[in-house]
């Protein structure tokens, strides 16, 4: 049986995307990982043990600590943006996993109305882009686009799941063929060709723009460092050379 | 010359979130640093041919070995958060001034040399070719930062822009545009050993005048000893606290304390100033060198204890980084940092401040107080930035806020706080920190400390607040000199020392 040519494109796509989101990130980790953070700068108050900074940082990747004690419009939109995509993503999982894990299951109905807080979230966002003067003063073209890309996303998403239904048993099997390496026929129709593309342009784009401050806050020293300094000496390579020549 | 007229902010009710004006702040330049100095610290004093790649080759450098700033760098996501959190914001209404405007000065730089997306596609992401302009937008604005950290209180990736304006400034000295006010004080301090280029016969005479004024006061012969081998403590202090007023009416406190617990100390002229300007210019060399003098003097007068004065930026130099620079501290286990360590008496926290010091003092019965002295005054405290933000006092992580206002509270009886906002962790800056404490830059100085002179003004009027206490030489400085403009009377500022000493019972 011949594939078509946009079966053939988009798995060609994905199979790119993928190696360029995993080697562009990969490369920014190791890259922010081999740099050294010569001097001790957690913003104090600051845990003065590895389990306290383990809490604070949990606190800043699921509660937003720090945005809520600055800006409560940005949390609650900025929240609901973040908690409504992580849980379309995980409900995203079950196109990609054979037989279906029980709690990806459970999912399934809160991710399916998650998508609407994701979508208002980023709506407020995006408002507030063209509102605030100073929120406007410091946007770039590429951070609407961002957002713009983020909400086409969600809303051709949105189309499927609630309005013009796809075939959902064959766009399954396409993703378990991508992984599998055993490409099979991918649904045609314009809706679903649209999330795809977006979805893969998000991909390419992620380790070489600003969504690289996932990553990028887990390496962030005014947040990770522990508060020990008059206990411990911590002095980084490029810095003990400096030692010995006294 | 005359500065320039400007308008004074006026004080209203609460801290308004300004609308922007922009470009209001852009004719703020510090004076630029002469030939001597820079050559003295080893900078070109001009633009030469080559400045662009010599920028742009040092932005590399620091971005290979500063996390914090590549991180920095990438992470923001012009979310706003931080917008409206800068005093210089608050009280210049220039957009430039909001901290993550201020970052994009060198960010927009970053992603055309430095990042793909800005290299192919530079207007989408905001990413530009370095210029004169840009430099001079450096020039004007990273030295309107005073590097205070309240906006990586608030940024959800704890960006602090003070990072940014640290790499910013060793830029500027690396393609010759210095700033004459830290890099001059830097020359001194490596010259003479502290940063008003006090020499070592005029401290000693100083400090001979002080022990005549305390025992003409008191009855009692308080001494200010100097370069004493073998002392128990070696009390490092900002060389303000030697003549500057109200400074020396904390560092008489200081003497006080040691007096009346009966601690043997020393000063030390090698090691007069705890001050420290490398922080300011992101230099670590820099910073280490004056560092290294503290180390020098500790070994070489053989004390068993450091303790640091109140000076704000100081205090976080000591605290979070002597240990790293120098090896004051614990916990080494090289050479280096064992020659000092085992000298050291680990009963103490190395450095302590001397809030912690006079503090526990009280606490323990070892120092008397007479808290009715201060009856006169009605006082508030100002978190300095550099403690609230980029250190700690005591075990536990607040113990900056704890302790100072502990210690405040056992020697005045009339105290009241600040609006929550506006102190903690969520401090103002007084508005002439990080290098901005020059006349050149008085402009900056004065609407940067409008946030702090409003919070102050309401305590004024619902308490009759008459004293601000404060732990930081150069917010003493600043607000003797701006508050006044405001309309206040600048025998409000003074040392949470200066209450000590009026309070301390001397027999
Ligand atoms: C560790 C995981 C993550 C954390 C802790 C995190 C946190 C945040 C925070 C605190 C903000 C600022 C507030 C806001 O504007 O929403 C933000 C913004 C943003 N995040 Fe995330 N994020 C994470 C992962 C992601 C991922 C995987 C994406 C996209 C695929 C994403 C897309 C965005 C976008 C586009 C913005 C900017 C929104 C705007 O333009 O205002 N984030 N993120
Ligand atoms: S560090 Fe302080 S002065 Fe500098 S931008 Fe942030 S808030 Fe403003
Ligand atoms: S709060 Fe942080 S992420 Fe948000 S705009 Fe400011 S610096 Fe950027």
């Amino acid at each position: 049986m011949g594939l078509s040519t946009v079966t053939m494109i988009y798995a060609g796509m994905f199979y790119l995307a993928t190696f360029l989101l995993v080697v562009g990130l990969g490369y920014k980790i190791f890259d922010y990982s081999r740099t050294p953070a010569p001097l001790k700068i957690p913003t104090t108050p600051a845990p003065t043990t590895r389990q306290g900074v383990t809490y604070r940082m949990a606190k800043e990747v699921v509660l937003f600590e720090s945005l809520f004690k600055a800006n409560k419009w940005i949390w609650v939109f900025g929240w609901m943006f973040h908690f409504g995509l992580l849980l379309v993503l995980l409900r995203h999982l079950r196109y990609f996993t054979e037989p279906v894990w029980f709690w990806v299951g459970i999912v399934q109905p809160f991710g399916k109305y998650a998508s609407i807080m994701m979508v208002i979230g980023m709506a407020g966002l995006l408002a507030r882009r063209f509102l605030v003067d100073r929120v406007r003063y410091i946007s770039t073209p590429s951070d609407y686009l961002m957002l713009v890309l983020l909400i086409a996303i969600g809303l051709s998403g949105m189309l499927m799941t609630f309005v013009v239904h796809t075939d959902i048993v064959a766009l399954k099997a396409f993703f378990l063929g991508l992984m599998y390496l055993d490409v099979q026929p991918l649904p045609q129709d314009l809706t679903l060709l649209v999330h795809l593309a977006l979805v893969a342009l998000l991909m390419v784009i992620f380790p070489i723009s600003k969504l690289l401050h996932a990553p990028g806050l887990f390496f962030s020293p005014t947040r990770n460092q522990v508060d020990n300094p008059r206990e411990h000496r911590h002095v980084a390579a490029w810095a003990a050379r400096l030692d010995q020549k006294n | 010359m005359a500065a320039a007229e400007f308008d004074i902010p006026e004080l209203k009710d609460d801290i308004e979130i300004p609308k922007l004006r922009e470009g209001v702040m852009a004719h703020a330049k510090t004076f630029p640093a002469g030939q001597p100095v820079q050559d003295f610290m080893g900078y070109p004093h001009e633009l030469g041919e080559d400045w662009k790649e010599r920028a742009i080759d040092k932005m590399g450098d620091l971005l290979g070995k500063y996390r914090s700033l590549k991180v920095f760098m990438d992470a923001c996501v012009h979310c706003g958060a931080c917008t409206d959190k800068c005093h210089y914001y608050l009280g210049t209404s220039d957009p430039k001034n909001m901290p993550v405007a201020r970052q994009d000065l060198m960010r927009q730089v970053y992603r055309r040399y430095f990042t793909t997306a800005g290299k192919l596609f530079p207007k989408l992401v905001g990413a530009k070719d370095l210029t004169k302009d840009i430099l001079n937008d450096w020039y004007s604005y990273y030295y309107q930062c005073s590097e205070c950290r309240r906006c990586s209180v608030y940024c959800p990736y704890g960006i602090d822009t003070a990072e940014i304006t640290m790499a910013g400034r060793e830029i500027l000295n690396h393609v010759g545009m210095g700033q004459k006010y830290s890099n001059e004080i830097l020359s001194k301090v490596h010259k003479i050993g502290n940063n008003l280029g006090l020499p070592g016969p005029a401290l000693e005479d100083t400090l001979e005048g002080l022990e005549e004024d305390i025992e003409a006061d008191t009855g009692v012969a308080v001494k200010l000893p100097l370069d004493v081998k073998g002392a128990e403590v070696l009390l490092v202090t900002p060389s303000a606290d030697f003549f500057s007023e109200p400074h020396v009416e904390s560092l008489i406190g200081y003497a006080k304390v040691f007096h009346a617990a009966g601690i043997s100390w020393t000063l030390s002229t090698h090691a007069s100033e705890a001050g420290n300007f490398g922080l300011f210019n992101g230099n670590y060399e820099s910073m280490r060198k004056v560092a290294m003098r503290i180390r020098d003097a500790a070994l070489e007068l053989g004390v068993k204890r450091i303790v640091v004065g109140e000076c704000g930026h100081a205090w976080r130099v000591a605290y979070s980084f002597w240990n790293t620079l120098t090896g004051i501290g614990y916990g080494g286990n090289d050479p280096f940092s064992i020659e000092l360590q085992k000298q050291l008496d680990p009963t103490y926290p190395q450095p302590q401040h001397i809030c912690e010091l006079t503090n526990d003092l009280i606490k323990s019965g070892k120092i008397k107080v007479d808290p009715s002295l201060n009856d006169d005054l009605v006082v508030t405290y100002h978190d300095s930035c550099n403690v609230a933000r980029a250190s700690r006092m005591g075990t536990e992580p607040g113990g900056q806020f704890i302790i100072p206002r502990e210690l405040i509270k056992s020697v005045v009886n009339n105290f009241h706080d600040m609006a929550d906002e506006t102190i903690g962790e969520s401090t103002f800056c007084c508005g002439g920190g990080g290098g901005l404490l020059t006349d050149d830059l008085m402009e900056v100085r004065v609407k940067g400390a409008m946030p702090r002179a409003t919070a102050l003004n309401n305590v004024v009027k619902e308490h009759q607040v008459n004293f601000m206490a404060m732990i930081c030489a150069i917010c003493k400085a600043q607000f003797t000199k701006v508050l006044p403009k405001y309309g206040f009377n600048m025998s409000m500022v003074g040392g949470v020392h200066q209450l000590v000493s009026k309070a301390i019972k001397l027999d």
